[in-house]
């Protein structure tokens, strides 16, 4: 029910973002989704991308420090309050979210895109579920 | 179980070393006074002659020499030996700035060579290991030194010198290297590679290492040995006094013997020159007993280490000293605090951090800072920001626990920091003083 976010370690140093898009620009990766955050120190940059391997591979031949991370794709509906109902359910079910960032997704104009990542991924999901909230997988994903 | 090179020296009673030394010493303190004006010179101003020197008890009576003296008789002025009679000269690599110019005899070499074969024999070598060197090539004395008592040892010695680390690993698996020799800095480096192109301690027959030319930790040393499957061994030397091999560790692993048909070791307080008692540390003070070309009386080495005469568990009488805890001229004194590089690289290897780090002082608003750089690796790395967070701050507070002063911690992305295949660069000092 989790999709695959890679994590890329930035140095705190000018033009370091710019080499890993760089790298990824020329590897002709497309990217669905991506979130920073920073220290003063350093930086961390999650990216969702279709071809999680290729990526992968990319990114380490170019010398970058990279993880893989199980986080949940989540349909959120597009209203006002949409957010706040998926919260609501993590969190009557205990669940806690460490960050969220939202992606890219075009055909549905009713509908926005959010990756999760929480503690416990099959609780998440199962409170999700049951509330009838959509978990996309990977190949959904990739046809958005 | 121990093998010798040269048992009847190696495992000579003290007492009879002392004679050798004795005998030995009146004999170079007399080469030196008839050969070497400058030092003679020295010894004047002090009001010694060779007849003041009965035996190495008297030592302390003669001048010292230092790395100053060698500059100012740079290039010849301290030959002990004409021109014609030399047949090799070796230099150093300059890493602190002063450039040394050896010179050898014939006999010199040969001394000298005797020195690196009872290091390989020390290490488990014999004439069926295959010896690869690793080590420079050329001025500098770690190639040839190595090369050279492999040669007297019988082994087959591959002479691959440093750099091409692809070739390195290939000549030690296809022509089956059972003893590598490199600087330990080069060593780790190798075995980094090995790990990336997913070879195993197994994959390699490699059996033992000889890493010398500079200081490196005993956590250092566990790393490259769990990394390759060997046993690592220090071997220590200076080019002044021939290059590697002055002293060797044994397969005790506890101080490296120092050659004492070869050389007289003091430790003295390296600010009033006073002889310290065994045991106590200090800076390390070599006399030569044998050397034709370039004898040295009491000459300063600037390392930091202590001595010890308990007996070894591999039999050897020599005495030992205690690896390095760093050269006088490594040593940083930052807001006050003595600092080794050492001790920085003890602490990262503790922390599960590469050894590959760079040190950098410097001065901001009169005060100095001290940033220790080092790599992230996908080991320490995880999406989540508040744990590498909280593993960095671990770091700065293992190094403010070793050296009493607060360092910043800056992680870099892999490879950033320069591979070293000779000496590594691991101080950078920007302090305008």
């Amino acid at each position: 029910m989790s999709v695959k976010q890679i994590s890329v370690f930035l140095e705190n140093r000018p033009g370091c973002l710019h080499e890993m898009t760089k790298a990824l620009a020329d590897a002709n990766i497309d990217l669905r989704g991506l979130s920073l955050a920073e220290t003063s120190d350093f930086g961390i940059v999650r990216l969702i991308v279709d071809d999680v391997l290729g990526t992968a591979d990319t990114l380490r031949a170019a010398n970058f420090v990279a993880s893989l991370t199980d986080v949940l794709a989540v349909e959120v509906p597009n209203v006002p309050g949409g957010l706040n109902k998926v919260l609501e359910i993590l969190d009557s079910a205990g669940v806690n979210v460490e960050y969220m960032y939202a992606i890219l997704g075009n055909k549905k104009s009713d509908t926005a895109y959010m990756i999760f990542r929480v503690n416990d991924n099959a609780k998440a999901s199962y409170a999700l579920a049951g509330s009838g909230v959509k978990i996309m997988e990977a190949d959904e994903l990739s046809a958005l | 179980m121990s093998n010798y090179y040269q048992p009847e020296i190696e495992t000579m009673p003290h007492e009879k070393i002392r004679e050798l030394q004795n005998e030995r010493l009146l004999k170079q303190v007399r080469h030196v006074w008839d050969n070497v004006p400058y030092y003679r010179k020295k010894m004047q101003e002090k009001g010694v002659t060779p007849d003041d020197i009965k035996s190495q008890d008297d030592l302390h009576k003669l001048p010292f020499l230092s790395k100053a003296d060698l500059r100012e008789a740079y290039p010849y002025g301290l030959m002990g030996k004409p021109l014609k009679d030399c047949v090799r000269i070796q230099s150093t690599s300059g890493t602190t700035g002063q450039r040394v110019v050896a010179f050898y005899t014939h006999h010199d070499l040969h001394i000298w060579e005797t020195m690196c074969a009872r290091a390989i024999v020390a290490a488990g070598g014999t004439n069926e290991d295959v010896v690869q060197v690793s080590y420079g090539y050329g001025l500098f004395t770690g190639g040839p030194g190595l090369n050279g008592g492999s040669h007297l040892l019988g082994s087959l010695t591959i002479p691959t010198s440093s750099g091409n680390t692809d070739r390195q690993i290939m000549f030690i698996k296809d022509l089956n290297a059972t003893i590598l020799c490199c600087t330990p800095s080069y060593a780790a480096f190798i075995g980094e590679r090995m790990k990336e192109m997913g070879m195993k301690p197994d994959d390699i027959p490699l059996k033992a290492g000889i890493f010398g030319a500079e200081a490196w930790s005993e956590e250092m040393r566990r790393d490259i040995e769990a990394t390759m499957g060997i046993k690592a061994y220090d071997i220590y030397g200076l080019t002044e006094l021939c290059g590697p091999g002055v002293s060797f560790e044994c397969s005790d692993q506890h101080g490296m013997h120092i050659n004492e048909d070869y050389f007289i070791a003091e430790i003295i307080d390296p600010k009033t020159g006073e002889v310290l008692p065994e045991g106590s540390t200090g800076e390390l003070v070599f006399t030569t007993l044998d050397k034709e070309a370039f004898p040295l009386i009491r000459y300063r080495t600037r390392d930091i280490t202590s001595l010890t005469r308990e007996p070894c568990p591999c039999g050897r009488t020599h005495v030992r000293m205690t690896k390095l805890k760093g050269r006088t001229d490594d040593m940083l004194i930052i807001r006050g605090v003595n600092v080794f590089p050492s001790q920085i690289e003890t602490v990262l290897i503790n922390q599960g951090y590469p050894a590959n780090y760079q040190i950098i002082v410097d001065r901001v608003n009169n005060t100095d800072t001290l940033d220790v750089r080092v790599e992230m690796t996908p080991e320490m790395f995880t999406d989540n920001l508040g744990v590498v967070n909280q593993k960095q701050a671990k770091l700065v507070e293992a190094l403010r626990s070793m050296l009493g002063l607060k360092a910043k911690v800056t992680l870099v992305a892999p490879k950033t920091i320069v591979r070293s295949e000779g000496k590594a660069v691991r101080v950078i000092d920007n302090r305008k003083i």
